[in-house]
């Protein structure tokens, strides 16, 4: 019991841990110890956890408890399932709120490439987490149960992230056309060779007789750093000619993404955006919190669908529920942090604890906008607190210069000799190993010494600086 | 001793011409020459065997080179133009070291674009200019492939691939250089309703029934038709020029035989130049028929016949005889094809009347008869014959009377000696369990002469002329190597069955060829789309047809507002296709303003008007920079495109070279369109150097339309002598005006009424004054009338107005960023102004999350909110960024990441000042 609640100390905002009943006073007493922990090991930690027997067993309680509560604990585990899968799964079954509009003109511009043949090109833009994803399979699994479109439409997935350049990105669209240079799983060829293979084959198409093919390019503005933009104009060509109908979708959360293709691209997308901007008021907002927890109709159990649809109502008109939730709708709109706070909030409920209560959501809701520094802060020992109450003075006292850690001790000592009373003398290297680890907790940075190799080019400096966020 | 002069003067006149990079020759050669000279003739294929067999080997790794020289001396000299003509040339294989003459007036294949296409020609001229270069000049015959689909319909009749057209194309080049002729073939002109001999389909011979002139087929002309009849009867005095090198002391003994040569007529072969050429076709009947056998049958030489007989001891002299039968039963139609029209009899007594001897003695007897001529070989003859059954002389004898009516009295005589010699008729009888095992000996027979190809030509590199004259003679049908010294890995197919692969010789079939069984290779895989199962659904309303014309792809019947281009470049191309120089034009204009439409507008009126005849013919090709992964793959694209050959970008460009920049005989012009040219750029700017380069060669034909987008393209990146190589012929297509895009809706909407005069004008003077891209203009008249059919599902028959117009250019234009702003949360938004407060403050539009989180925080207290944690305004920090409304330092940094907006600090003024 005291390692799980170790676990669940150290977990920073993104614990998705069950925390059922290790609210005790046990996690309170082992994050004081744990708070020395780097969040990363504890992440780490947490994971071994819940590969641990510990899990299991307190599973098997669970399960016991379930059989003593009969019916009660079987809703619970299926309330528990249907909520999980509503609020972590992106699936396409999910509702949509406020984005009918964007909603419909995306399937008609499918609808009219499957059954008409006619080329497009669109680009849904909006910032993360707002649905962008969610819209298109959702629209693509409305599509896909009209029979006209079902065998008539081919989909590529190309993902910007795994497909880093044009010549995998070629590789898996073939792959994934089932072409002919395709034996298994392997795709044959040189990259000009499947280039021209590729843009062969859908220049023999025409409007009328070839099935349509649907390219969705996800995070779209990584394509548009591959060289020379090669892809995105074959699609865009291919789009704007009379070949093999094509549909380029692309996603990204870029708004300035027009501005990044180069100008032929440019000239041959369609400039077709669909903007999903969470353009929702806070009104809505407390109504797609309803909507996320609410049980549907076809629940098996009706009376308790009843019971807890009727406390999801109640808890819509509770103000601290109002609060917490215009709190989050202040700080971000988009539904996925809705969802994430919902998640944590549904994992309390258990047997014992059925219903969702304010409370649950306050808590979920301080856990998932912890400050992660300031949780590190609060596990320090004295002596490390002290030490970063010494690098505050002296940080003021030079205006934001470096130190090192000798004006540390210093400072330190000079606490020591002239105020302290109750506080001990360390040694020095005692002080230094506390200091050692609030480098290693980040807390303190080296600065970087620009003389470490004084004529180290520019631009190797900013590649070693570089990481993905270059892109 | 005429003949010793000639062969003199060769000597004189050779001037080696090298073909390809020279290879060592076998040292084993020499003494087996010398055995050669000496030993008899069969002795003498039992001692090559084994010897062929090592230099085969080795042969393979060696390329070989090709001597060109001139067959005697200058018969005509022009001083002013400094050529001298010749009447002959001597192709010489320097590994083989065997020679063919060609003469004035003979059939030759000469090297076209494609290795596996040589083209059919007949000499006019040959003549060396001044610079020492070798010269031809022709007479095309074009092979079916080289006439345009849409003409072949003309003929309306199935042609065969050995039918060529005798070709009075007034484009192309008929003077060539002397290295591209390969070998010498024989063409026969056919009356237009006589059929090609089943039996001669295999063989490397050709039939002309028609003349091409490039707008119809007409059947030849009296006059042509008896010149290609004569040039078909001289063609048979080729062997004689092999004569030349015959040693002194042969050639006596041979001229004392054409003295009694000149009543047998068998014995032709020997007789000089001079008196061949005066010889009438008649007389020389029966020597012509088996060179002319022996042409047509080239592969199944007499030596090919001998190995079989020695590589396959254990068969019966019967199943020989078969053999022979089968293979002359094939020939038979050949030489009467050739040189009779005549009735089926006749053929039957021409058959019969050669067919008389069995073939391996009639090797046996040419060689020895050529050689020496003498009675010893009559009488070697004979014995040999003796073998053969005796039972249809009297048959054939019959035949041979009746042939006699026709032929002349000396010829009759010579054969009716023949006849009476040799009576090894092989019954007619034997002849269908023959065609049993017909195909096993063929087999056999193009097994062994692959073999003996090479056998042959080691055995022939002997050839001072001690040899029979008829073998090589008959090598001059094999033995053209120019493929070889390109692709060495066909050693082991004749090169005659490597140009044309034959039916019937499957040892020789290319290895490509996928064994049937094998899975299915991506080689061969063909590029294809799956197609649709449902129909794509037709338009159904007004705006449906209407979005569907206004779509880019839709191509319109005209291309409105570009008329004076389309001219321009119209007239370019056609003056160079008319002269059939080459040239360049670059092609400028920013995306959307209808380059490349126009460009393909323009070769399709080309083509059209060389469809009506109102131009010659060309090939077009199109290269995009785009699509190509690399620069140098443009070389790779060109040339498949060009001749369907795969190949390695650097070996690409050596051959595109090749062919532009050498005078490729009978090529048609090219058009090469190069879009977006700047894609093609390379450090050395090789690429475009070798493609502006390449219309400057005076015998490219090639004319480049380059399309780029920017005008001073040429000037901005391209190194002084590659632009000065593109030339000054600029076009610059400029934006469209409100006026051409209006027009240019309403010409793709043509009759449909769809739209509003005024929503009309209204997209093209937006467009216009934003771009004047007629992509954009198209596509928000699209996106109109989808908005428009959105809005109005209940009422039918709506036409798009000046609203739907506004809301589909709001759609596309109105810029993202301030509703981004808008929409945004509380403190993202908070966050914005902090960071305005924080430049405000420092007066840089920079500053450090530290120092906007400060202004955060008193901005919240300003408006009494709780104020973020820095997880939350690290978290609103990245949010913004990854949307690009703020531009961030990579956040390893934490606090003291740099921030910096992404948009002018008015527009998040005006966005957030709304609220």
């Amino acid at each position: 019991m005291e390692l799980r609640g170790e676990g669940s100390g150290g977990v920073g905002r993104a614990g998705k841990a069950r925390r059922g009943r290790s609210r005790e006073a046990g996690g309170q007493a082992a994050r004081a110890l744990l708070g020395i922990e780097r969040e990363g090991r504890a992440r780490a930690r947490r994971r071994r956890l819940t590969a641990s027997p510990q899990i299991e067993s307190s599973a098997m309680n669970k399960r016991k408890l379930k059989e003593s509560s009969g019916t009660d604990g079987e809703c619970i585990s299926q309330v528990q399932k249907m909520l999980r899968e509503r609020l972590c799964h992106h699936r396409a079954m999910g509702k949509l709120f406020g984005i009918d509009q964007q909603y419909k003109h995306l399937l008609e511009l499918l609808k009219q490439t499957t059954v008409c043949g006619e080329s497009n090109s669109a680009l849904i833009i909006g910032p993360r987490g707002s649905g962008k994803t969610a819209l298109l399979n959702r629209v693509l699994k409305d599509l896909r149960e009209m029979k006209q479109v079902k065998e008539n439409l081919l989909e590529v997935h190309l993902n910007g992230l795994l497909q880093t350049n044009d010549k995998v990105a070629l590789k898996e669209i073939t792959r994934q056309l089932h072409l002919e240079n395709v034996v298994g799983d392997k795709v044959f060829g040189s990259f000009a060779e499947n280039l021209a293979f590729l843009l062969e084959a859908l220049r023999k198409g025409n409007r009328t007789s070839s099935c349509p093919v649907l390219f969705v390019l996800d995070e779209f503005d990584l394509f548009v750093h591959h060289k020379n933009q090669t892809l995105l104009y074959n699609l865009f060509d291919i789009s704007q000619s009379a070949q093999t109908p094509v549909t380029v979708i692309g996603l990204t959360c870029r708004q300035d993404i027009l501005e990044l293709l180069e100008k032929r691209v440019k000239s041959r997308f369609s400039h077709r955006r669909i903007y999903l901007m969470n353009s929702f008021a806070f009104k809505q907002y407390i109504r797609i919190f309803k909507e996320q927890l609410s049980l549907p109709a076809e629940f098996p159990d009706k009376a308790f669908a009843q019971k807890w649809n009727s406390n999801i109502q109640l808890l819509t008109e509770d103000k601290t529920v109002q609060d917490i939730l215009q709190n989050l709708f202040h700080y971000s709109k988009d539904l996925r942090s809705l969802n994430f706070l919902l998640m944590l909030a549904v994992s309390n409920v258990t047997v014992r604890h059925p219903l969702i209560t304010a409370s649950d959501l306050q808590e979920a809701s301080k856990q998932y906008r912890m400050d992660s520094k300031a949780n590190i802060v609060h596990g320090l020992s004295v002596l490390e607190i002290c030490l970063i109450i010494a690098m505050k003075h002296l940080n003021d006292v030079y205006e934001g210069e470096p130190f090192n850690f000798q004006m540390v001790y210093n400072e330190f000592q000079k606490f020591i000799q002239r105020k302290a009373h109750c506080m001990y003398n360390f040694e020095k290297p005692v002080v230094m190993k506390a200091f050692e680890h609030l480098l290693q907790l980040e807390l303190v940075k080296p600065i970087e010494r620009p003389s470490a190799y004084p004529n180290c080019p520019t631009d190797v400096k900013q590649w070693a600086a570089s990481s993905l966020s270059w892109l | 001793m005429q003949k010793k002069k000639k062969r003199k003067g060769v000597g004189e006149d050779e001037a080696c011409v090298t073909v390809s990079p020279s290879a060592s020759v076998g040292d084993g050669r020499k003494p087996a020459r010398r055995s050669a000279q000496t030993a008899l003739a069969i002795s003498k294929n039992c001692s090559f065997m084994c010897f062929c067999f090592s230099s085969g080997i080795m042969d393979t790794r060696q390329q070989s080179k090709i001597i060109y020289s001139w067959y005697g001396k200058p018969t005509n000299s022009d001083r002013k133009l400094r050529t001298l003509q010749y009447k002959g040339i001597l192709i010489k294989s320097e590994r083989s070291r065997k020679e063919r003459c060609i003469q004035l007036g003979d059939f030759v294949l000469v090297e076209g674009e494609n290795a596996d296409q040589p083209f059919v020609a007949q000499l006019l001229d040959l003549y060396e200019d001044g610079a020492e270069q070798k010269h031809a000049v022709v007479q095309w015959f074009s092979h079916i492939s080289e006439i345009p689909k849409n003409k072949q319909k003309l003929l309306k009749r199935r042609i065969s691939s050995q039918e060529v057209f005798f070709d009075k194309v007034s484009g192309y080049d008929t003077d060539i250089a002397v290295e591209t002729i390969i070998d010498s073939v024989l063409v026969i002109p056919l009356r237009l309703k006589d059929e090609l001999p089943t039996r001669l389909k295999k063989e490397k011979i050709f039939c002309v029934k028609q003349s091409w002139d490039g707008k119809c087929f007409k059947a030849l002309s009296p006059h042509t038709f008896s010149k290609l009849n004569e040039a078909n009867r001289k063609e048979d005095g080729i062997p004689n020029s092999f004569n030349s090198f015959v040693p002194s002391d042969i050639i006596s003994s041979a001229k004392k035989e054409t003295k009694k040569a000149g009543l047998s007529a068998t014995k032709t072969k020997n007789v000089e130049m001079e008196i061949e050429s005066k010889h009438s076709a008649s007389k020389s009947s029966l020597s012509k028929k088996r060179h002319s056998l022996r042409v047509a049958n080239g592969i199944k030489n007499p030596t090919a016949r001998k190995k079989l007989e020695l590589n396959s001891p254990t068969r019966s002299p019967k199943s020989k005889l078969l053999e022979q039968e089968d293979i002359w039963a094939l020939l038979d139609d050949d030489c009467d094809s050739q040189l009779l029209k005549p009735t089926a009899i006749k053929r039957k007594v021409k058959f019969t009347e050669v067919l008389s001897s069995p073939p391996k003695i009639t090797c046996a007897n040419d060689k020895l008869k050529s050689v020496f001529g003498t009675a010893e070989d009559q009488e070697v003859l004979s014995g040999t014959l003796r073998l053969s059954p005796y039972r249809k002389l009297e048959d054939s004898n019959e035949k041979v009377k009746s042939l006699n009516m026709e032929v002349d009295a000396i010829v009759l005589t010579g054969h009716k000696e023949l006849g009476s010699q040799s009576p090894a008729v092989t019954p007619r009888s034997r002849r269908t369990c023959t065609q049993e095992t017909s195909t096993r000996i063929a087999e056999q027979i193009s097994l062994l002469n692959m073999l003996e190809s090479k056998e042959e030509e080691d055995f022939l590199s002997s050839s001072d002329g001690s040899y029979s004259s008829s073998s090589e003679e008959e090598d001059s049908d094999v033995s053209c190597t120019p493929e070889k010294k390109t692709k060495p890995s066909r050693m082991f197919s004749t090169p005659k069955s490597s140009r044309k692969p034959s039916v019937h010789t499957p040892a020789k079939t290319p290895k490509k060829t996928p064994l049937p069984g094998t899975p299915r290779t991506p080689r061969n895989a063909t590029p294809e789309i799956p197609r649709r199962s449902h129909a794509a659904q037709k338009p159904t309303s007004v705006l449906e047809e209407a979005r569907l014309r206004l779509h880019v792809s839709a191509v319109p019947e005209s291309l409105p507002c570009r008329e004076e281009e389309f001219q321009d470049i119209y007239n370019f191309v056609e003056s160079k296709l008319i002269d059939g120089t080459g040239g360049c034009m670059y092609i400028s204009g920013v995306p959307g303003t209808g380059k490349t439409a126009t460009v393909h507008e323009v070769i399709r009126c080309l083509q059209r008007a060389t469809e009506d005849d109102d131009l010659p013919s060309f090939q077009f090709i199109e290269i995009n920079g785009m699509k190509l992964t690399d620069p140098h793959q443009a070389y790779v694209q060109i040339l498949e495109l060009l001749t369907g050959q795969k190949v390695t970008a650097t070996h690409a460009a050596v051959l595109l070279a090749n062919l532009f920049c050498t005078p490729g005989p009978k090529r048609k012009t090219t058009v090469l369109v190069v879009d977006e040219l700047d894609l093609l750029w390379t450090r050395k700017q090789n690429v475009m150097y070798n493609l502006f380069d390449w219309p400057t060669q005076k015998h490219s034909k090639l004319i480049i339309l380059a399309i780029a987008n920017t005008m001073d393209l040429p000037e901005r990146i391209m190194m002084n002598r590659v632009s000065s190589r593109l030339g000054l012929t600029r076009m610059s297509f400029q934006p469209y005006t409100y006026k051409q895009l209006q027009q240019i809706i309403s010409s793709r909407l043509n009759s449909v009424k769809a739209f509003e005069e005024d929503a009309i004008q209204l997209v093209s003077r937006k467009v216009a004054a934003l771009s004047g891209d007629a992509r954009r203009c198209l596509d928000i008249c699209r996106r109109a009338a989808e908005i428009c059919e959105f809005s109005s599902q209940k009422s039918a028959d709506e036409i798009v107005r000046m609203t739907h117009i506004t809301q589909a250019i709001d759609e596309m234009f109105s810029s993202p960023y301030i509703q981004a702003i808008r929409n945004a949360s509380l403190h993202e938004q908070i966050f914005f102004k902090a960071i305005l407060a924080e430049f405000r403050r420092v007066g840089v539009e920079e500053a450090t999350v530290q120092q906007v989180y400060r202004q955060h925080i008193a901005l919240c207290r300003m408006e009494g909110m709780q104020s973020p944690t820095v997880s939350d305004i690290l978290a609103i920090c990245a949010r913004l960024g990854a949307c690009r409304l703020l531009l961030l330092e990579s956040s390893s940094k934490y606090l003291h990441m740099r921030v910096r907006l992404n948009i002018s600090q008015d527009d998040v003024m005006y966005a957030l000042k709304d609220d």
